[in-house]
């Protein structure tokens, strides 16, 4: 039995006393996905949020690769290993989609170590492969700003991706994307998934279906059932709660 | 063809400045001498607000220091021994105080103008940018900043020389400062320092250092969640603004020979701030050329219409802002998409995206 690389432990995070997760515990195993679902304000990105050191929980922790990231800065958290994209698109808008990538791909953050002109080959050889990954080859040398919502969308994964973190966090990677593009991106998830693991927030039930993962179901700051898609949709109380709603209906 | 049209216009304009003595007045050459000074200050603000996104008010801090050391190396090289500055004397001081002796000499003096402004400017980027502060709140302290510094030079008569400054500087490193030869050789020394200063800027900034610059004038947090610190990229870049600024400062008072609070409060900061808005704050030409013409401009409007200065250029402003947001820098750019037929748009969204590539043609298969 290997031991899970990200285990949250009993997280809560409060904002003004009310509790956006309530004690809420997950884990990951190396290489795997994770579909995180539930209704608004359940919690799903300020869980992300608190994995990436972006929020602070006020009790419990993070465990990523058997060492506690509870308080550990953002950036070296990243460093450690643990890369996320944003519900709304992030790309760096005046630099190049290629420049994009090699800003992620780059192992030298340091800035120290910045003054130095071109990139260094393991760099320029991981972005050529990511860049051929999300297919926008072709406008490698476009500012990013120029790109089309979902070409953006693909940028920032594949920004993701390039920095090359055992874990990826994405959040609502397929929102505003057409039927096919999501169904790439569903399928460049899986095939990604030999060398990292994934922990993905959407509302698209078509899309989670084609992810094919476990999947866990958050209401109000606390995790409510873990299981299949197919076991989440039979569960009664899930399917009148929450799905019956608004997805449900849609996807059945 | 974009990059070699560039180059022909900055070695085109080096070589219009470089041969200024022999067609301008010695007044004009003057002014062209402290103006090119202070471009290398508009070359660090082009650095922070440009490429970082960092509006800084206050750049006239760092600038006067810059200008201050060397104003008081200049003021005990000329006088005799045992002697003390005559604002000094007037103060009631009978000694000269210590850390005016750091810098009798030449060397001491000349690292100090470059030296103490980095280091100040990088000891408040720090203690702000690692707390996450920025934006207006960030212009803000620095404006604050300029305003406390002018006043502390006026209060402290006795060490500054408060309202009027330091001036009478007679001789550097045993040359005659007024000597119109020796005018002439500091104006090609500024001009050379600019050059060098724009090297090393644009170099800095063709660096990954001034792309990862770029990207947190995007988005910080994006940059951040990559796992780079733009607090340390941050405060470098303030800590460079500030030394540039500082050797600024010192080449200024080389042309004009008096280093006042008047010259470095907050009127002046946001006076270097305006010229690098109209040169263009992304283009290091461009912040030059827009250095030169602003003060110029002011130079000349204001010994014409004296009043009229501070409207014309609260007026320069409002229009750089709303109608050319990328300053002089941006004509080339605009006037070429006003006069080049409309290119064809980028192809509007591809219905649905041919896949050349891995695992989804696989996917698609299957299914």
């Amino acid at each position: 039995m290997t031991s899970p690389l990200l285990s949250v432990e009993n997280i809560t995070v409060s904002f003004d006393g009310f509790n956006a997760l309530d004690g809420i515990s997950l884990q990951l195993m190396p290489t795997s996905i994770r579909v995180l679902i539930g209704p608004n304000g359940a919690g799903k990105s300020t869980l992300l949020d608190a994995i990436i050191g972006h929020v602070r929980p006020s009790s419990g922790r993070v465990v990523f690769k058997g060492r506690d990231i509870t308080h550990m800065e953002e950036y070296r958290i990243v460093r450690d290993g643990i890369c996320r994209k944003f519900q709304a698109p992030g790309v760096l808008e005046s630099l190049t989609v290629m420049d994009n990538l090699n800003l992620a791909a780059r192992r030298r953050r340091e800035c120290w170590r910045s003054f130095s002109r071109g990139v260094a080959g393991g760099t320029y050889e991981q972005a050529e492969r990511v860049l051929k990954l999300i297919d926008l080859a072709g406008k490698r040398n476009l500012p990013a700003g120029q790109l089309s919502h979902g070409e953006k969308q693909w940028l920032e994964i594949g920004m993701v991706v390039a920095s090359d973190a055992e874990l990826l966090l994405l959040d609502e990677p397929a929102a505003g994307m057409s039927h096919g593009e999501s169904e790439q991106t569903a399928a460049l998830i899986r095939e990604l998934s030999s060398q990292h693991s994934f922990l993905v927030i959407d509302h698209d039930m078509a899309f989670v279906d084609q992810l094919d993962a476990p999947v866990s179901v958050m209401h109000m700051g606390r995790m409510l059932k873990e299981g299949t898609l197919k076991e989440i949709r039979n569960d009664p109380q899930i399917a009148a709660i929450y799905l019956g709603r608004d997805k449900e209906a849609s996807v059945a | 063809m974009k990059k070699r049209l560039e180059l022909s216009f900055d070695a085109a304009m080096l070589a219009a400045l470089a041969l200024a003595p022999f067609y301008l007045s010695s007044y004009h050459l003057s002014l062209l001498g402290r103006f090119l000074a202070l471009a290398i200050l508009s070359l660090g603000i082009s650095l922070i607000w440009g490429w970082g996104g960092i509006l800084s008010l206050g750049q006239g801090v760092f600038w006067g220091l810059g200008a201050y050391v060397l104003a008081m190396h200049l003021k005990l090289t000329g006088l005799a021994p045992g002697d003390i500055p005559d604002f000094m004397m007037w103060s009631g001081l009978d000694h000269l105080p210590g850390w005016w002796r750091l810098f009798q000499s030449p060397l001491p003096a000349l690292v100090g103008a470059i030296a103490i402004p980095a280091a100040v400017a990088a000891g408040l980027a720090w203690l702000v940018f690692d707390r996450r502060v920025r934006g207006v709140y960030f212009a803000l302290i620095t404006q604050a900043l300029a305003l406390a510094f002018s006043t502390l030079l006026i209060s402290e008569q006795a060490y500054t020389g408060g309202f009027n400054g330091l001036t009478d500087f007679t001789t550097i490193f045993g040359r005659v400062i007024i000597d119109p030869g020796f005018q002439r050789g500091i104006y090609w020394i500024t001009l050379a320092t600019l050059a060098l200063c724009f090297l090393g800027c644009r170099w800095i900034l063709n660096a990954s250092f001034g792309k990862v610059l770029l990207a947190i004038r995007d988005g910080e947090s994006r940059v951040r969640f990559l796992g780079y610190n733009p607090a340390a990229y941050k405060t470098v870049a303030f800590a460079l603004a500030g030394a540039l600024a500082g050797l600024s400062g010192a080449l200024y008072i080389l042309h004009v020979g008096v280093i006042s609070p008047a010259m470095v409060g907050v009127v002046p900061s946001i006076e270097m701030v305006i010229a690098v808005a109209v040169g263009g704050r992304a283009s290091l030409p461009g912040v030059i050329l827009g250095t030169l013409l602003v003060n110029f401009g002011k130079d000349w409007i204001s010994s014409a219409m004296p009043e009229v200065w501070q409207l014309a250029m609260g007026l320069l402003f409002i229009l750089v802002v709303t109608v050319l947001p990328q300053g002089l820098a941006g004509i080339p750019g605009a006037a070429a998409r006003l006069f080049r037929p409309r290119r064809k748009r980028q192809e509007p969204e591809a219905p649905r995206r041919e896949m050349r590539k891995g695992a989804a043609m696989a996917a698609q298969e299957k299914d």
